[in-house]
């Protein structure tokens, strides 16, 4: 992983925030930059609050009720705080795409599962469908596999191929931010490198937050690396120094693999 | 192990598969109760009635020759309450259960809503029936006709298709709707492209139990005014002037199959009876005709529905 430059614009952070769940706090005082067309590694042990972390920054936690945001999450270039309940979390969610642990294709049609997402924003016209999922699909290195059967069910295609297809359903829509929640956790081991390599080759075209619960997959795609444990962010920094040169030491023990 | 050890462990296994056995057997035998509850029940309405239905036993109206007899009213009245029925029943219960499930607040009100709704499933038929002779005999006005036996029976299975409803949705996984939000749609493109679509099987079960107890239900039927003797069809919908679609019929007097057994088995010739008879194999029939397009229709679903 080559070492980026300095001063590179950031897409999103987060200011002080907290968050809790009901009466737990699960987040605490999160300072956190993500740096524009860059790939963002969370790492953690198992209830450190990445995937949580994550998840606020498409307000998925709206959807259940208990939850509760403190503190800000500004995305750029308009300096919008997200988390404002003055802002509409459907507006965060057209602009911050999410990919799942669990592929989750919808129940429909590989061409449908792609256009839904342009669907929602009022696209109608077939012929910018059919270009916009091309787009999206090759985009996902997904294209060759699937273009002659765009009719037939998304559930019949192979894990891996599902959890590109989410990709491309997101891609689709052109987001800002792009959101990976352990994305190859449920996937064998060449269908994970699929799926690193997309990741890789996206960050050109866009910015990327990714929590992996596998550090290796953490210093190969991504430049930017959080450690977190319980609820706060331990050590922040290019992915090199944090895996080569800690400077925390609750970050090395948890690195060499002295815990977690 | 030692050799002695061996040979227990088997008596004991052998001694615990007897209770599998023996399960085994007794639940077969309970089953067949049932099975055979059923084919006894089928098999005389075929012996006593079997011989009736022929051709004209379906295109004639009732007549005081039990051999001129026909259950021509009957199926076609049947017919036209089971469409009423489902098409009040089918739209209100889905949305009231998409609403319970989705939209409304989890607080007591909700909850008390709920009780309500999964205890009106066993409210007596014939209760159903005196509420729409008053509502919709008397107070609407619908009077003694088609409309109101649908939308009564409408009423009777709508927490049935309710319940169903709200089943099937939670039934859903939540990683689909999570993805569904996930894309920026709202609350309704959730509900109205993934969820109701992807709980179509499930509903369609409480619609096929729903439709199968109210083809057969009587009481309500009787309660409102039913005729069961009646030797004209309601009024044909469809006509050769404009508007070429009417809605006449609804408000027609009507039979349906039940009233008309149950007119003929009161009766002592015996000639009466078997025409009983073949009228409840016909009725049975049908009820296994609708039951088997709607299972047929939920396999198509859920066959492309996978998760």
């Amino acid at each position: 992983m080559t070492t980026p430059e300095q001063n590179l614009p950031v897409k999103a952070f987060t200011r002080d925030f907290n968050f809790h769940y009901g009466s737990f706090q699960a987040l605490k005082s999160i300072n956190l930059p993500v740096i524009e067309k860059h790939v963002t590694a969370l790492i953690g042990p198992s209830g450190c609050g990445k995937s949580t972390l994550l998840r606020c920054f498409n307000r998925m936690h709206d959807l259940y009720p208990g939850n509760r945001y403190d503190g800000e999450i500004i995305l750029n270039p308009d300096n919008t705080n997200i988390l404002d309940p003055k802002v509409d979390p459907i507006e965060v969610r057209m602009r911050v795409g999410m990919v799942f642990q669990k592929p989750n294709p919808f129940p429909k049609s590989i061409y449908e599962n792609v256009a839904y997402g342009l669907r929602v924003r009022g696209e109608r016209s077939r012929s910018t469908l059919d270009d916009k999922i091309e787009d999206a699909l090759r985009g996902a290195s997904l294209w060759n596999e699937v273009k002659d059967r765009l009719d037939k069910p998304a559930t019949a295609l192979s894990g891996g191929q599902q959890q590109r297809l989410c990709i491309a359903r997101c891609l689709a829509t052109d987001p800002e931010l792009l959101l990976f929640d352990e994305p190859t956790s449920a996937l064998d081991p060449i269908a994970t490198a699929n799926i690193e390599e997309l990741v890789t080759q996206l960050r050109d075209r866009v910015t990327i937050l990714i929590v992996t619960h596998n550090m290796q997959q953490a210093a190969r795609v991504s430049h930017y690396t959080a450690y977190m444990y319980l609820g706060e962010v331990v050590e922040y920094g290019v992915t090199d120094e944090v895996f080569l040169r800690p400077k925390k030491k609750e970050t090395e023990d948890y690195i060499t693999g002295r815990f977690g | 192990m030692q050799a002695n050890d061996l040979a227990k462990i088997r008596r004991v296994i052998s001694s615990n598969k007897r209770f599998d056995l023996m399960f085994a057997i007794a639940g077969f035998l309970a089953l067949m109760v049932g099975v055979m509850a059923f084919v006894a029940l089928f098999g005389e309405m075929v012996a006593n009635g079997g011989a009736r239905l022929n051709p004209d036993f379906f295109s004639s109206f009732p007549s005081r020759r039990a051999q001129n007899a026909g259950i021509l009213s009957a199926w076609v009245g049947s017919l036209l309450v089971m469409v009423v029925t489902a098409l009040s029943a089918i739209p209100l219960g889905i949305a009231a259960g998409v609403y319970l499930e989705e939209y409304a607040p989890k607080n007591w009100m909700t909850d008390l809503i709920e009780i309500n709704v999964t205890n009106l499933a066993g409210v007596p038929s014939i209760v159903y029936g005196l509420l729409a002779l008053g509502v919709f005999v008397y107070t609407f006005g619908f009077g003694q006709s088609i409309l109101t036996a649908g939308l009564t029976l409408g009423l009777l299975i709508l927490p049935v298709v309710i319940v169903s409803t709200r089943e099937a949705l939670r039934a859903i996984p939540i990683h689909i709707r999570e993805g569904a939000y996930g894309v920026g749609a709202t609350q309704w493109q959730v509900v109205s492209d993934h969820l109701v679509p992807y709980a179509t099987p499930g509903i369609m079960t409480g619609v096929i139990i729903g439709m199968s107890r109210a083809i057969g239900e009587t009481a309500p039927i009787i309660t409102i005014g039913a005729l069961t003797f009646i030797a004209f069809l309601p009024p044909s919908p469809i006509s050769d002037v404009a508007p070429y679609f009417n809605f006449e019929w609804l408000w027609s007097g009507f039979t349906v199959m039940p009233i008309q057994m149950f007119n003929w088995t009161s009766r002592p010739e015996e000639a009466f009876q078997q025409n009983a008879a073949a009228a409840g194999l016909i009725l049975v029939l049908m009820t296994l005709m609708m039951n088997a397009i709607a299972i047929w229709l939920r396999y198509r679903l859920r066959k492309s529905i996978a998760w």
